[in-house]
Formats: structure tokens, sequence, C-alpha cells
């Protein structure tokens, strides 16, 4: 330090930062308590009703139905020795992976049919793609339920006109499973095809234009550019798509409420209709708390992509 | 891919090569062709509600012809619920538990966002991986329990459990878009604010929302489609017609027993869908540009 | 308007790693002082602590004679001027230049006359209306003045404004903002990396190096009498060459400083005082390339002949680099374009070893 213009102040200084430590931690202190008492109403909300009823879920899983007494594991155990609850544990697990399965494939599909137009008319294309996912799935199950009556059903009137009989849409277990399946792709594919096109969009064009010039077809495009380039984003929206499919209840309830004969119920209609409907309270939420497991499987793979990929983006 | 590219593109491909040119071509009808399958495919049940719903009773039940075409159309349907009380006050339900949603929604969000993506403090970073996992919470996982507790609360049959209990699924992904949001502003402005003279509420007020307004946009709409469409909780928690929202009223009200009013049940569907539509149809651009930045971002 | 004091000021991170190693530093009140070095010299980190945006490990920061270590920015009546600019978006030019007296609850006609006045000052009256998306890079420069000025604060900071803009652009806002200052004489600390925005715009540069202030001086100062071999080589462009010498007995009773076996130069009479002290010691040598010019006839006192084969020729237009190699280092001089030089040939040039430096090799002090 070749500059002689300072003052030399040293023990008033070092008795002087003693008492400012404090000051500033307080100062500190003060930002960190504004932040935390921000963050309050939302603490409360998650402890009071997302994490209180799941520990109380566990306690009540574990009292008999007119919940005086204390039976351990016995509901869960009732439960796995049911048909009709192995039946719901096989209809969920159809359901859902069927349906995201298709739903990815779809809206995969879609994204690159919506990647080929011209950009200023993707936004026609995309609000009509987008109908069915904008309304409220409950509403537009109805409409799918009177398209599947079984005196009135319009698709039976179509395929009369090909000279086909009726088919009990229904009314037939195996049948009724793909309705349900069916009514699911229908709402579900277009949220994939909006996540995946702009996933596509993200691939900068260079890479295309490398790939050609080193060669590639467009297969080979796909596969050595676009998905590797999209694979966390079809890694994230499948395991979201997968929650969200395997914990439904709406298109389940409204269709079929589980018939026939049990044979549509997933977890989620199970347990209303043991719990709310029968009241028995513990049944119905051992019933959901199966859910848990798969939940939980699929978020923590949720979570390490979300978090990998933030690494990759902050690096 | 934008259109003066493409443009550019076939232009240079004309004038090197015409079957280049023709197989561009062929590729963009083909995408056009087939977008139009899946688009007819699509909104074949909106076109049938429609057609339902312009439909008397008279002509559903005596069905002549193809049920996909209405012969007499008619606005009877829409007229009778527009003055059937019930639907009214499902109607008004809806709306009122829809607006308180997304008002307590978004004010707990936006501040819980403001304080995580900027005044770190104990713990928070913790919190924003709770506030994500409670995302992935669907709500048929804690109906059970949570039917224990409004009841606990005396609020059973009575639509404001469904104004505290919606937040808890808006809430979280609004919060993780907010945070996205927040986080890409420059801290420098945070900083001018600081030295302009502001506090951090006037600096979320005057400059974090002004500037995240699409993430705000985008936060809210989802709000509101969480809170519109939403069956489960109010099919488990109401029970009375002066207490239901428009997703559960029509279908207890429209079917009695085993009579179903089609008409009227496909036309309640279109009025009760139509906020929603009319939201996307001008807001769509922001709603997909902050599902998409969530999920991109992380 | 107000002095600033930086009295043994230190500033840690967590992890134990120091931005600034306790540096004072005295400002006088209309001082245009500019911090400059290298990145992560901590100048910025200095001009963050004295905006308050930045906690003070130790030490203290006076402004206009209060201790603000616990002053919240706000208070502390200074504005700032970032690399950014960091404009609000959202708010056209007059609300962004207004935001601050708005927020102090300034009268509606007292803010409107501030503001038209900065406008008129910076000529960007007929931007007030804009939004800042609307405007060019030196536009929102200006605007960003403006939002300093209309507040009057004690204290100007400049966080590397001009770094965002191109070169042409770059030089024609340094001669803006030094006739701000000129019209509004606050004091003013401003933050650079680019020594030639630091020589042009200072009243005193201080150069910092690794957390601590290297020389404080004016751009004379720096210039002719570098405390530093760092100094030496930051101040000054092409940069200062630096030669590995020996110090030795030279014709007449004088010292001679010898780079090669064939390059011995005199040193002139009135140093050798200065340096009789380093005979037969190992140093370096330092001399600019403005002072290794083409040989002349006529030469003055302290001129001297040196003989060096040329590697590279840069023709510049009013002046020639050329580069050489001495024993492995490379040394660099600025000839008359006219001279011809051409690689391979010897070139006979005057070194002026007035202007030499001599400094210590281990730690590079000027002596």
């Amino acid at each position: 330090m070749a500059d002689g213009t300072s003052v030399p102040i040293g023990g008033l200084a070092s008795a002087k930062s003693a008492g400012r430590k404090t000051a500033m931690q307080k100062f500190a202190q003060r930002r960190s308590t504004t932040g935390f008492l921000l963050c309050l109403p939302l603490i409360l909300l998650v402890a009071c009703f997302v994490v209180y009823p799941a520990f109380y879920a566990i306690y009540l899983s574990m009292l008999n139905k007119k919940m005086t007494a204390f039976v351990g594991l016995g509901n869960f155990q009732f439960l796995l020795k049911r048909h009709t609850f192995q039946l719901v544990i096989f209809q969920s697990c159809l359901f859902a992976i069927t349906a995201v399965v298709l739903k990815a494939l779809l809206g995969f599909t879609l994204a690159h049919l919506m990647h080929n137009i011209p950009g200023k008319n993707q936004k026609i294309w995309r609000g009509l793609l987008l109908v069915p996912w904008v309304i409220p799935l409950a509403l537009s199950t109805l409409t799918w339920w009177w398209m599947f009556d079984p005196s009135y059903s319009a698709f039976n009137w179509v395929l009369n006109q090909f000279g086909f009989a009726n088919v009990p849409w229904l009314g037939v277990g195996w049948i009724a499973r793909f309705c349900t399946i069916a009514v699911n792709v229908w709402y579900g594919t277009p949220f994939f095809m909006i996540m995946y096109l702009a996933a596509l969009k993200s691939v900068p064009e260079q890479l295309y234009e490398a790939s050609a010039i080193d060669g590639a077809n467009a297969v080979q495009k796909l596969f050595f550019v676009t998905l590797p380039m999209m694979r966390n984003i079809i890694s994230i929206t499948v395991l979201f798509s997968l929650i969200t499919t395997f914990a439904d209840f709406d298109i389940v309830r409204i269709l079929t409420a589980g018939g026939p004969q049990d044979m549509t119920h997933v977890f989620a209609t199970y347990a209303f209709q043991v719990g709310i409907q029968s009241g028995d309270i513990p049944l119905g939420a051992a019933d959901s708390l199966f859910m848990f497991p798969i939940l939980a499987f699929a978020a923590f793979f949720v979570l390490r992509g979300v978090t990998k990929r933030t690494k990759e983006i902050a690096a | 891919m934008s259109a003066s590219v493409t443009e550019r593109r076939v232009a240079v491909a004309a004038q090197r090569k015409n079957s280049l040119h023709r197989q561009r071509m062929w590729a963009l009808w083909g995408s056009y062709i087939a977008l139009g399958v899946f688009v007819v495919m699509f909104l074949v049940p909106p076109f049938y509600t429609l057609m339902t719903s312009l439909k008397s009773s008279a002509e559903i039940s005596a069905q002549v012809g193809s049920p996909w075409l209405v012969k007499h159309p008619s606005l009877e349907n829409f007229w009778y619920l527009i003055t059937y009380p019930n639907f009214q006050r499902y109607y008004l339900n809806s709306v009122i538990v829809t607006i308180l949603t997304v008002a307590v929604s978004m004010v707990i969000s936006v501040l819980a966002a403001f304080s995580l993506s900027r005044m770190g403090f104990w713990g928070s970073q913790t919190l924003s991986t709770g506030v994500f996992l409670t995302y992935l919470v669907p709500p048929s996982l804690l109906f059970i329990p949570l039917f224990q507790i409004i009841g606990q609360l005396g609020l059973i049959n009575n639509f404001w459990c469904l104004v505290i209990l919606y937040p808890t699924l808006a809430v979280p992904f609004c919060t993780w878009i907010m945070i996205g949001y927040f986080s890409s502003i420059p801290r420098e402005l945070d900083e001018a604010a600081l030295i302009d003279g502001a506090g951090y509420l006037q600096m979320l007020w005057k400059i974090f929302i002004p500037v995240a307004m699409p993430g705000i946009i985008a936060a809210t709409i989802f709000a509101f489609t969480v809170s519109w469409g939403a069956f489960l909780y109010p099919l488990a928690y109401l029970y009375t017609s002066n207490q239901m929202v428009l997703t559960v009223g029509i279908i207890s009200d429209l079917i009695r027993g085993d009579v179903f009013q089609w008409g009227k049940i496909m036309a309640a569907c279109l009025l009760a869908s139509l906020p929603p539509i009319v939201i996307y149809a001008f807001l769509m651009d922001y709603y997909v540009a902050g599902l998409t930045a969530g999920a991109t971002k992380g | 308007m107000a002095e600033v004091s930086v009295r043994k000021v230190v500033k840690e991170y967590e992890g134990g790693v120091q931005a600034v190693k306790g540096i004072d530093l005295d400002i006088a009140d209309h001082e245009f002082v500019v911090l400059v070095g290298p990145s992560g010299c901590g100048k910025s980190t200095t001009l963050r602590m004295i905006a308050g945006l930045e906690e003070i490990t130790s030490g203290e920061i006076w402004i206009g004679g209060d201790v603000v270590n616990d002053v919240p920015p706000r208070d502390r009546d200074i504005a700032m001027v970032f690399q950014n600019y960091a404009l609000y978006p959202h708010m056209s030019v007059f609300d962004n230049m207004a935001f601050g007296l708005k927020l102090r609850k300034f009268p509606k006609d007292e803010i409107k006359r501030r503001v038209d006045d900065a406008a008129r000052i910076l000529d960007i009256v007929p931007l007030l209306d804009r939004k800042p998306r609307a405007l060019s890079g030196g536009q929102r420069q200006r605007v960003a003045m403006g939002r300093a000025i209309v507040r009057n604060p004690k204290v100007f900071l400049f966080d590397e404004p001009l770094s965002n803009l191109d070169a042409k652009l770059r030089v024609q806002m340094r001669t803006e903002i030094k006739k701000v200052h000129q019209t509004i004489p606050t004091t003013t600390v401003y933050v650079t990396h680019d020594q030639i925005e630091a020589m042009t715009l200072a009243d005193r540069v201080v150069v910092m190096n690794g957390g601590v202030i290297e020389q404080v001086g004016t751009p004379q100062e720096l210039y002719h009498n570098p405390a530093s071999r760092f100094v030496a080589g930051f101040i000054g462009s092409p940069a200062m060459n630096f030669l590995p010498c020996r110090i030795q007995d030279g014709a007449n009773g004088g010292l001679a400083v010898r780079v090669t076996d064939s390059i011995i130069v005199p040193i002139p009479p009135a140093r050798v005082d200065r340096y009789g002290a380093y005979k037969g010691k190992e140093m370096v040598l330092g001399i600019r390339p403005e002072h290794l010019f083409e040989h002349r006839d006529h030469g003055k006192p302290g001129w001297t002949r040196v003989d060096l084969p040329v590697d590279v020729v840069e023709p510049m237009g009013m002046e020639t680099m050329v580069h050489f190699f001495v024993e492995g280092t490379p040394v660099c001089a600025r000839i008359d374009p006219a001279t011809h030089a051409a690689p391979g040939e010897m070139l006979p040039l005057t070194a002026d070893l007035n202007q030499m430096h001599l400094m210590l090799p281990d730690t590079g002090r000027v002596v």
C-alpha cells in the first residue's frame, strides 16, 4: 500500500468492531426473519393440510372400522387378501402404464408434426389440440360417458353404419378398461405435446445442421440428436404424468364408478367407495396409502432428474 | 424453427434442386394432414357436447338417424339452466370458491417465492425441495384423512372447506413457477431498488411483481384451473345443493336415479367449461410458457 | 456532497476467502476516483461495500463524516450505476428516474423538475416516455446515470458502467461521464478493469490487485512513477517491457545495466545514486514501448543505441509497433512509420533511459 493518506485508527477500530458485529448479525438476522415470515403462510398451509393429514392417514389406517380399536396392519392384510383389491392393484398399474406410454408416444408424434409446420400457424393448431386439456376433466368425462351410453351410443351408431354390431362399451370389463384408458389418453396427450414441443424448440438448429453434414438421415437425427437432447424433459414429463394418472379419480368415478364387477376400480375410486360411501374410513385410508410407495418412487426420480438438470444448467 | 428460417430454407432448396423442394412440401402437407386428423379426433367430444346441448329431450330419446347432428336446434336447455336456481347457485359457488382460492394461493405463493428466491434463511433450500415434493402429492392420496380433519373443523358440506383445501393443490406449483421467474430477475435490479430506497415489500410490489407479470399470469391460470375443475374434494365433502360447486352439482342434480337429462347435462358442461376456454383462448401463451419453464428450468 | 473514507476494510466471504484484505483509502469531496485492476482484485467488492450492498467483515467506511457500516443502502444517500444498467423494465424512463424520489416522498412538481433537469443534462428529454427495452445501449446508460443524478446524492458509484457498450460508444460515453462530472461535481467512485478508462476519467486512480491497493495517484504519477511492477505493467498500452538484468560498473565511475552480453546500457548520471545500492544484483529493467524508438543521430543525454533483430512488424498508421525477442523475453518498441523495419533484419533503436524503471525481481517493488 503506497497510499500515504490513510489515518491510523487502530485501537478505536477494534473496539468498535466488537460492538458492530452484533449490529451486523442483527441486520442479517432481520433479513432472514423477514424471509421466514414471508414463507410462514406456505409452511402453515403445507404443515396443516399436507404433512399432518399424511401422518394422520397412517394413524387412521391402523384403526378398526368404528375407529375404536387399534388393529395394526390388519387393514392392509385384509385388503391384500381381498380379490377386489387385487383387481384394483392390477387395474391401477395397467391404467397408469398403458395410458402414460400412449400419451408419451402420441404427444411426441404431435409435437414433431407441430414442429414441422411454420411457427405462425402453430399457435392456432396448438390451441385446437389443447382443447381436451382445457375442459375440466370431470365435465368432459360426462360427454364420454354419454358417447358410451348403452342405448344411445354415438360410437355404436357409426359402427352400425359400417355394418358392425353394437359394442357394450362400459358393460364388459376389458372394454370398460380400454374406455377409461382412452379417455385418459385423450385428456392427457396435449400436455405431453406442449412439453415436448418446448423441448424440441430448445434443441439448437446447428446440431441438426451439423449432423446433416455428418451424414445423418432423419431417423438417425431423431435417435442421436433429438432424443438425447430431450431425455431430461421426457423423463420428467413421464414421471409427472405417471403420478397424476396413477392417482386419477375423475375418469373412473364418472365413467364406470369401478364397475363392471369392480374391474375398473383404481386406488382412488376404491378408497372413495370404501372410505366415504361405505363409511369405513380406516380401510379407505389404508387403501390410499398403497399409492404412496409408487408415488414416492416416481417423486424420487423426478426430483433427481430435476436437480441433475439444475446442476447442468448451473454448470 | 421460425417462419423466416423455413421460408429461406424453402427458397434456397428451390434454387438448388426441385426434388428437394418437393420433398419438403410433401413433409409439410403430410404434417398438416396428420395434424388435421388428430384435431378432428380430439374435438369429437366437445363437438358432440355442443350438438347434444342443442337438442330437446324429445329429440334425444326418440333418436332418428345420426346422433351427431341436431335436427331442430333449440336453446331450451341453456335457457332452463340459466333460469334454474340450483344451477345459478353452483355457478356462483364455483366463482366464489375459485376467486378466493386464486387470491389466497397467489398471496401465499408470491410471498414464499420472493423469500425463497431472494432471502435465504436457515432451511430455505429444504423448503424449496419440500414445496416441489408437495406438488407431487395428488388429491386422492389424502382425501380420507382430510375428510376427518374437515369434519373436526365443522366444515363438512360447507364450500369454505374448498377454499382451505384447494390452495394445497395450487400453491406448490405456483410457488415453483414464481421462484423460476423471480430468479431470472437480475440481482442488480434489487440492488438498484435498495439504493433507490425501497424496502423488501416495496421491492416485491413495485419491481418483482410487475417484472414477473407473465409468471404471475401463468400461476394465476394454474390456480384457477385447479380450483374450477377439481372434482374429488367437492364430491367427498359437499352433499347439499346450496353448497355444491359446478363439477359435482351438474352430476348430482341433473342425474336423478337413472334419469339422465343429457341435453341439459351437456349444456351445463358447456356453460361450465366456458370460463376456462375463454381464459385459455386469451392467455394460453403465458400459461404454456409458465408450465414449460417450470419443467425445463426445474 | 461528501468525502468518503475506507479504513482498514476487510471483506471475507464464507469459507475464509478474503476478497479485500484491509484497505485504506480517502476520497476528497468532489473528487473523481477510479478503482482499477484485473477481475477478482476486489475493486467491485470495495465499491459494493461503500454502497452497502455487501456487509463489511471488519474496518470502517465513512461517508460525509459518519460511519455507515450499519446504515442500509437507502439511507447512505448514494447513487449507483450498474454494469447492466439495472433499469426497471416495466417503467418508463421518467418513472425509472423518478422512482427513488417517489419512494422518498418528494412532491410531484419537485420530481418533475429534477427529472427534467437531469434529462436535459444527459440529452434524453425525447426518451422520457419510452420503456428501457426501446432504448439503445448508450441511451440506457444515460438513463442509468440520470437515475443517479436526480437524487443529488452525496456520492456517485459506478460499477463498470461502460463494459456492455461497443468500443466506439464506450469512448463517447466516457467523455460524456467526464462532462457530467464537470457540470455536477459530486464525489465519484468508479470501478473499471480498463486502464484507459481509469486514466482518462480519474482525478486519482487506485490500482488494486489481489485484494490490496497497489498504488494510489494521479494518472500522471502512475504512468511516470509506478510503485510496483504490477502497476507498471497494468498502466499503459502496450504494456511495459520487462527484462531481467544486472547492475554493474559503467564507464566514468557510473553504473550500467547489463541485459545480455551484447546489450549493456549506461544508467543516466541522475540515477546513479538511486541505483548504487543494487550494484551487482539481479534486477528487472522496465521500459515502455514508447521509450524505445528508432535510432536518431542527434541523441539527448540518457539516450542509448541498441540493435535488435526484428521479429514481427505491426503498422498502426500513426506509429508502427515492432516486436523483438531478447534472450526469449518479448520486447516491443514503438517506432516512426517512416522507419524501415523488416522481419529478420537488425533494427537500430534508441532507448530513453531517463524513463527506465528498475525493480526487485522477487517483490516487484520499483526502486
